[in-house]
Formats: C-alpha cells, structure tokens, sequence
C-alpha cells in the first residue's frame, strides 16, 4: 500500500477513530491539508511558508488595513483588520464569527443563492462591488468598507448576473 | 609500556581546546585521557535536552562553568509542535543550581523556562555572568527582576525571539544602581514599554555594554540619548524606527550615529519612516551586519543604504529588495557571506514586489564569499540553480524556500531535481539544505550521492516513494538533523535503515506515511532510540498496526523514554507499544 499523491486522503482513510473519541490535549490548530493546489489554495496549510511565528506575528502587524463592516440589522459597526486573512474563505469565517452570518465566505466563492446573506464592498471609486470577483490580494488594495446584505434586502438576482 | 604525561600537562593542554567536538574526541583516546578531560571540561553543548539526564551530565562533568541545551524540535519555530510538547528546562536548572556552584553561563533554545526557575538561577550561582534565552517561553519579566536583582555579575542577557509574559514594565529597575558589568543587552521581543529612565541609567553606567537590542516600544526620539550614553557599542537593534515630523529628532539622532565609531551591526527597524534611513548613513562604511528583516521600505531606500556598506558581511532583508537591490548588492558588498531574504507577503505574490530567481543569481555571481543563503521565492529554474552552484561552490548553508508547494521549474514545468543536484554536486562542503519546489525521488538520489558533507537537511511537499528516503538515509554519512513534512515516505524506508537512526542527532516526520506498526518495530529494534507518536486528534489506534502516525519524532538518547509527555504523545515502549 504505497501512498503516493494525494497523501492527505489516505491518511484520513486510513485512521480508524475511537469511538466517541476527541481530541487529546492538543491545540486549536488546523489540521486540514489542502495539497497546495495549483492556484496555491494555501490557506489551509499549518506551519507553510516556513516563517517563524515571530517574524510572522510582526509582519502581519505592519501592514494594517482596518476597514469598517457593516451588517443589515445590526445595531452597530465592526471593523476588521484585512491584511491579517489569507484569503476570502478565511474572510468569510472571520465575518461569521463577527455577524452569525454562516455560509458568508462559500457566498463570496461561489455564485449561488444558497446563502442567506451576500457581501459587498465599496471600492476606491465609491462604487459598490460584489465580494469574491477580483483576486483576494487586489480585493484587500481596494476595498474601503464592507457591508453584509440580507439577500432580502439586496433584490438578489440583480447581483448575480447569471441568474436572469 | 605507555608513556604518559603528567596529569596537570595533560590539564593544561586540553584547556587550549575548547571545541566541543575536539573536546569529544579527546575523551575517545583511552581511559585516563576521558578521566582527566570530563573533569576539566568547562563547556557543555547538548543539542537535545532529552538525549541525556541532567544528573549524567552532572556525574560525568563536575567542573562545567557553561551549558548550553536546545529542547522543542526546530519545526517548532513553525508551529508543528504542538503545545505542552514538552523541552522544559525546569529539572536541569534544579539540579544544576546544586551542583555546579560555579555555573557562569546558561543557553536555552526552544525550551520552556519559568520564573521560579530563573529566580533560582539568580540565587544559586556566586559568579553568574550569562543568559541567554532564544525562542523561550514560560516565564515573564517577573522572573526577568529577580535575575536583575541578584545577578551582581551579568555580563548578558539575550531575550532573543522569546515570548515573555510581560507584567511590569519596570523590571529593568532591578538592576541595583551598583550594577556595572553589563555587555549585552537583548530585549527586542519583549512586546510593552520598559521604563526608560531605568534603561537610560543602566546605559549610562553600563561601559563596557557592547551589544543592546531595544523593544520596538522604544521610540525613535529615545534612541539618540541611549547612543549619546553609549557610544562604544558594537551592535544595535533599534526600537521603531519613526518618529513624527520633527527635524530634531533627525539631528540629534544623526549626530548621535556620527559618534557610534565602534558600531558593525544594525538591526530592529521596525515600522520604518525612509526620511530617518539617512541619519545613519555614517556607519554604513563601517557595517558588516545589516538586519532589515522587519523594515517594510521599498527597493530604491534598500539599495540606497547596502550601495554605503562595503564591508556587509550578512543581510537580512524583506523580498522589497527585490532583483534591482540584489543586482546593486552584488555589485556594492564583495565582502558578502551571508543573505537571508524573507517573504513580505506570506502567501501569494504581491504584484509590487519584483523578487525572482534572478536576483540570487546575481548576488551568487557577484559576492565570492557568499557561504548561506536563506532565499524565500515565488519561482525558481534548473537553470538558475545550475547557475548558481556554478558560481559558488563555497556555499555551507542552501535554504531554498519555493513559496508554493510543490512548484516546478517555471520556464519547463520539470521538477527542480537537476537544479537541486547541481547544487549538492558542486558545493562540497555543503552541510545545510532545505528544499522546495517540485522535486521527485531522483534528487534524493543525487543528495544521497553526493551531499557527503551534509548535517542538516529540511523537506517539504517532495517525493515520490520510500526511495527517496532510503537515498537520504543511506546516502548522507554524516547526517545529524532530518526534518521531513508531507511527503510520501514511510515504513519500508525507515526500517530499512535503523542503525543510521541511532548515528543522528533526531528524525522527525509529520504527515507521512509511516505507520503504527513500523514505529513499534523500530523501538524493538533500536532500544537506544526514544521513538516518540504524536497523535492530537486522539484517532490513533495504537492496537492497530496499519494506522499512520501524524507526527513522528525520534532521538538518540541514553535517558530512557522522557516522563514528561502531554497525553497524546507516546512512546514507543520497546516491549509493548501501549498506550499509558
């Protein structure tokens, strides 16, 4: 039984778990393995790049870019730092913890109705652009604020403009 | 009959050597000659603190008057360790504080050090001159006070890349106003203000202080009264390195580098403001170590300030260097040895940055005496890396970081085994590497065939089979240090080369494919081996032979398995792989 690619499959195929049985003492740590895909789906990966965490932690400090979000019905604003995600999967777990806004982050990477909620973004123009369309780190120069609309309220098929 | 020299002129040579190494193989010559040399060894290095007891060490050497120990495995520095792992200094600064009154110098490195702990050491030993903690936790500048208080002596005290729990900011007070020896001074990781009065005085009266690495919470407009107090120093870390728009700040700052005649190294620069780069100009000419690691200034400020050092000798810089500042430090810094280039945006390319391939390339063919290189990337060639083992087949140290996993060449889509096999076949006195990129089983053979020289090797993401492994293991003779990550390799490799476990400082494999049943074999079979199974998520099956282990990391050790394992870490016992 030689594993050859796709390494972190067999490996889950493999474990047999104890019953009932959870973690041991272990830390909060991802454990998922994404195989870093070609478009670097890089999220996922713990400890890759190897970077310390202490050149990590100060790196991400320097380049801040706190942007406000706002929530249809929410009595108040947030913000959030951008440059601290790695992309709009982990943006979109950071605003559910946020809002209880869940299914947001697979909303913003796939252009179904499945979620009750949609995210927007006010651009350098002031336009208002839909989250998810342009590269993550092209997103992160440009967006000013961010806004979580109930799909209610955003006359939804307008939004998806495959949907006609 | 044998002759032999006189105890005490036997004493008396060996002081002159001072290597570990050499002292080591001194103690192989016969009986006497291990007799008189562990009771005069002065120095102690063990690089895993689990490979032997405090209490063999103490036996063996009486007269230690510095120890140095490392605890965590280096992957730690990467998060794959998890915590409660263990590497805690605890047992040995006990019984250290009993027996070796005269202990003058202690290093830890990835070890978990407590207050109580360091409140001992400042208390137990008469002549305490150094401490040195590098990528430490457990303690807090609580523990930093007592060693401040009671340490009459210290010459140093190296905080480097620590995690200290800071509860008050005042602990640098503790230094007695009579307190005068100080060297060196590390406190950079330390994340809140330290009271600057108390700093400023300990500077003041410190004139022999050579080295002083400042927190980031020191302010920019501090700086030129430290340097003012202290104008011998010979390394500096600055604290942030911005100040508002104030023209004094710059002058004084300027005229207090001007009088710094002594100072070769610069580091710290944090959240830098380019306007302030020029205030020191002045001691450019003079440098031969330049840590920009954590100065986010683009390309034309960089290149401005290494074209002003000659003399660089080692840089570390963020990838904003990019090609065009490692074309104009090839061309400026021929005293060059060691580059170190770390990533600026960790995950994906930042459009702005221009850092490819080339830029190594050029520094390999201008700088002669570059020996180790630390290279983060978004793209690499065979070609280059031909090119660049052409050039310099000096290099000791080759860290190649592709930052993508499993990226091949990109201008053949081939994986990097030739580019890599250029490498370990030209520089022959390699005895670090780290790979990435896309590389299978065939640039393990060329490791194993001609990386002789090789101490420590670091994969990730490569691999085809256990061959691979098996070039390694079988290849590399004088192997100490093996770290793998997510790679195909597993039990028939392992098992096939047990006894070169037992000649190896550790092996460690995570997210491989070695199984239960390998490691239970491996312990059987090599009882000189802690072989040690992480299994976090509590899946493992330890009845199961079949089951994959996450984590794997064994040790050569003549300490027996270590009793201080969080539960979800075993050992492997040699006659029945239970669980406790």
């Amino acid at each position: 039984m030689g594993p050859h690619e796709g390494l972190g499959l067999e490996i889950t195929e493999l474990r047999l778990g104890l019953p009932g049985g959870s973690g041991g003492g272990g830390g909060e740590k991802k454990r998922v393995f994404s195989g870093g895909g070609k478009n670097g789906n890089m999220d996922l990966v713990v400890g890759w790049p190897p970077v310390c965490l202490y050149k990590k932690n100060n790196i991400c400090h320097v380049t801040k870019m706190y942007v406000k979000v706002s929530m249809d019905g929410a009595p108040f604003l947030r913000k959030v730092d951008l440059s601290c995600f790695k992309g709009y999967s982990e943006l979109g777990m950071g605003l559910e913890k946020l809002f209880g806004c869940s299914g947001i982050g697979e909303a913003m990477k796939e252009e179904s109705e499945s979620c009750e909620y949609t995210a927007i973004y006010e651009d350098k123009d002031g336009d208002w652009m839909l989250v998810g369309d342009v590269p993550w780190l092209m997103f992160t120069e440009t967006c000013k604020r961010l806004r979580i609309k109930r799909r209610s309220y955003a006359n939804g098929s307008r939004l998806h403009g495959t949907n006609t | 009959m044998v002759y032999s020299l006189p105890e005490e002129v036997l004493e008396h040579v060996f002081s002159f050597i001072t290597s570990d190494k050499d002292r080591n193989v001194v103690s192989v010559v016969c009986k006497s000659w291990y007799e008189i040399e562990r009771k005069c060894r002065r120095k102690v290095f063990i690089g895993n603190c689990y490979s032997v007891s405090p209490g063999i060490m103490i036996r063996r050497f009486p007269e230690v008057r510095s120890v140095e120990l490392k605890g965590k495995p280096h992957f730690a520095d990467f998060n794959l360790v998890p915590e409660g792992w263990g590497g805690y200094a605890c047992s040995w600064i006990d019984k250290m504080s009993r027996a070796y009154p005269w202990l003058e110098e202690i290093r830890l490195k990835w070890m978990v050090v407590t207050d109580e702990s360091l409140e001992l050491i400042s208390t137990s030993f008469k002549n305490y001159k150094v401490l040195v903690l590098a990528s430490c936790e457990g303690f807090s500048t609580d523990g930093l006070s007592a060693i401040a208080a009671n340490c009459r002596n210290l010459r140093e005290l190296d905080l480097q890349e620590s995690e200290v729990m800071d509860s008050s900011g005042h602990w640098l007070s503790h230094f007695p106003d009579t307190f005068t020896s100080l060297e060196s001074l590390n406190i950079s990781c330390l994340g809140s203000e330290v009271s600057f009065s108390a700093l400023e005085r300990l500077v003041a009266r410190s004139p022999n202080l050579k080295t002083l690495r400042l927190n980031r919470a020191v302010p920019l407009g501090k700086l030129s009264t430290l340097l003012q107090q202290a104008p011998q120093l010979v390394e500096l870390g600055t604290g942030a390195y911005l100040s508002g728009v104030r023209s004094d700040v710059y002058s004084a700052l300027s005229k207090a580098f001007l009088g710094c005649k002594e100072l070769k190294g610069l580091s710290g620069f944090w959240d830098v403001d380019p306007s302030y780069l020029p205030a020191f100009y002045s001691v450019c000419s003079r440098l031969t170590t330049l840590n920009l690691s954590y100065a986010t200034i683009r390309s034309p400020d960089i290149t401005k300030v290494i074209s002003l050092c000659p003399n660089l000798q080692r840089l570390l810089v963020l990838d904003h260097i990019e090609d065009s500042g490692l074309n104009a430090l090839a061309l400026s810094c021929k005293n060059l040895q060691e580059l170190r280039v770390f990533p600026s945006y960790l995950y994906v390319a930042d459009a702005n940055v221009t850092l490819t391939e080339q830029g190594l390339v050029s520094v390999s063919q201008g700088c002669s005496k570059l020996q180790s290189v630390l290279y983060f990337c978004h793209q690499m060639s065979n070609s280059a890396l031909i090119t660049i083992a052409k050039n310099r087949p000096n290099l000791t140290c080759f860290r190649l970081c592709i930052i993508e996993p499993r990226t091949p060449d990109y201008l053949t889509h081939e994986p990097l085994d030739i580019g890599f096999g250029a490498i370990v076949k030209h520089c022959k006195n390699l005895n670090r590497l780290s790979l990435s990129g896309l590389l299978t089983d065939r640039v393990f053979e060329y490791i194993g065939t001609h990386a002789k020289k090789l101490d420590m090797l670091s994969i990730a993401f490569a691999g085809d089979s256990d061959l691979g492994l098996h070039h390694v293991l079988s290849g590399c003779e004088i192997l100490k240090k093996l770290e793998i990550r997510d790679c195909p390799f597993g039990d028939t490799a392992l098992l096939a080369n047990v006894a070169k476990l037992a000649t190896m400082r550790s092996l460690w494999m995570s997210s491989c494919a070695v199984s239960i049943g390998a490691c239970k074999i491996l312990s059987r079979k090599m009882p000189m081996l802690n072989v040690e199974v992480t299994d976090e998520n509590g899946t493992l099956d330890p009845k199961l032979d079949s089951c994959l282990v996450e984590k794997l990391y064994v040790y050569r050790t003549v300490a027996g398995p270590r009793s201080d394992m969080p539960g979800y870490i075993w050992t492997m016992d040699r006659d029945s792989a239970n669980k406790i």
